[in-house]
């Protein structure tokens, strides 16, 4: 079974992202969200360990949320996919389960 | 009614500071009257949940720990801790309270509810379950 | 796909309604199903019919009424939870001796139960907290 993974926190304000990257298994998929986006972001003290995830599962980040904290594009980690609402509830569908790290 | 879905009620926070421990703890209780294959887990601030001498009297607010020793009687037996999480929070298997069920397939004899695993468990037992209640 | 979404923070001070709303509305218009919005912890509050946004801001509880009332969707507030944060309809008000309601239009409350039998009957719950 596989799990999308949703984590709504900075990275930087508690440790939900770190807590969901260790219990991500292969072929799950992590989406960021709200100020869980802040975790897609390069040159971050968290950047190591999510570019590290990525391949053995999914790292996704919201459009609207990242607009909203004025993240473009090129200031994400590579391999981080970004989709919009719509691609949110692809990604619920897709995968078997979803795990919210509040 | 079809099959028993496995739902997974996941614990990280502690206890008293939010209220979320409490009331998932509620739907914990009203979740057994319907039959379905449910397990507990604690990880994380969660495992504060668990452990033993709480007394509440100086803040004021109703002590629930004690809840969690009569949910056996309600055929709520897995209740999953996560080693590493003890581990980080500095307590052992000793700091938590003894939660036990009588199991009806072995002439009642009383076994331990709190299975201790390790992250890379947490992470399979997270992983086959049909629904995920997060608090 | 049948979802069960679970809102469990309040409005504004968390973007979990927000999030929420989006999320439901997206999977309404591309075609799914929403088995039910089942409002916990503090999310019982996004059924206030008192609250009075600035008029520059989104106003969550008429969006998520609106949205309810157009696709026909379930929006449920926890008995337990609302009874604890002051969230009452006509009948508890009554039943409880208060002097007001408050639930906005399309909300209705019920128990506990409801989160589980959402469960039972989505193919995938997914939650919206902090």
């Amino acid at each position: 079974m596989s799990t999308l993974h949703t984590v709504n926190k900075s990275p930087f304000a508690n440790s939900s992202m770190q807590s969901c990257l260790n219990h991500t298994i292969k072929g799950d998929a992590v989406l960021m969200i709200e100020d869980g986006v802040y975790g897609a972001s390069k040159n971050s003290t968290m950047s190591a360990a999510v570019a590290a995830k990525n391949g053995e599962i999914k790292i996704y980040a919201l459009k609207g949320d990242l607009a909203a904290r004025g993240i473009d594009e090129d200031k994400l980690i590579e391999g981080i996919k970004i989709v919009d609402y719509k691609g949110f509830v692809e990604l619920a569908a897709k995968y078997d389960l979803a795990n919210a790290w509040l | 009614m079809s099959e028993a879905k496995r739902f997974l009620y996941v614990n990280r926070k502690a206890p008293y500071g939010t209220i979320y421990a409490l009331e998932s703890l509620e739907v914990v209780l009203i979740g057994a009257a319907f039959e379905q294959d449910v397990s507990l887990a604690f990880l994380d601030d969660g495992v504060f949940q668990l452990t033993k001498g709480q007394d509440t009297k100086e803040i004021g607010v109703k002590n629930f720990s004690p809840t969690f020793r009569a949910l056996g009687d309600y055929d709520v037996t897995k209740f999953y801790v996560e080693k590493e999480s003890l581990e980080e929070r500095g307590l052992s298997a000793d700091d938590l309270q003894e939660i036990v069920y009588e199991d009806e397939d072995d002439d009642w004899a009383e076994k331990p509810s709190i299975r201790i695993v390790d992250r890379v468990e947490m992470a399979k037992i997270m992983a086959n379950q049909d629904v995920v209640l997060n608090f | 796909m049948k979802f069960g979404i679970v809102v469990s923070e309040g409005p504004y001070t968390h973007q979990a309604a927000d999030s929420a709303y989006h999320f439901t509305k997206a999977a309404l218009e591309n075609g799914h199903e929403i088995a039910r919005v089942f409002f916990y912890h503090d999310g019982v509050n996004v059924g206030t019919r008192l609250a009075v946004p600035p008029q520059d801001e989104r106003n969550l509880q008429q969006n998520w009424s609106a949205l309810a009332k157009e696709y026909d969707i379930d929006l449920v507030i926890c008995i337990a939870a609302a009874q604890r944060r002051g969230l009452l309809d006509e009948n508890e008000a009554k039943r409880q001796g208060k002097d007001a309601n408050n639930i906005a239009d399309g909300f209705r409350i019920s128990g506990l139960g409801q989160l589980i039998e959402m469960g039972i009957l989505s193919d995938r719950l997914l939650t919206f907290g902090d």
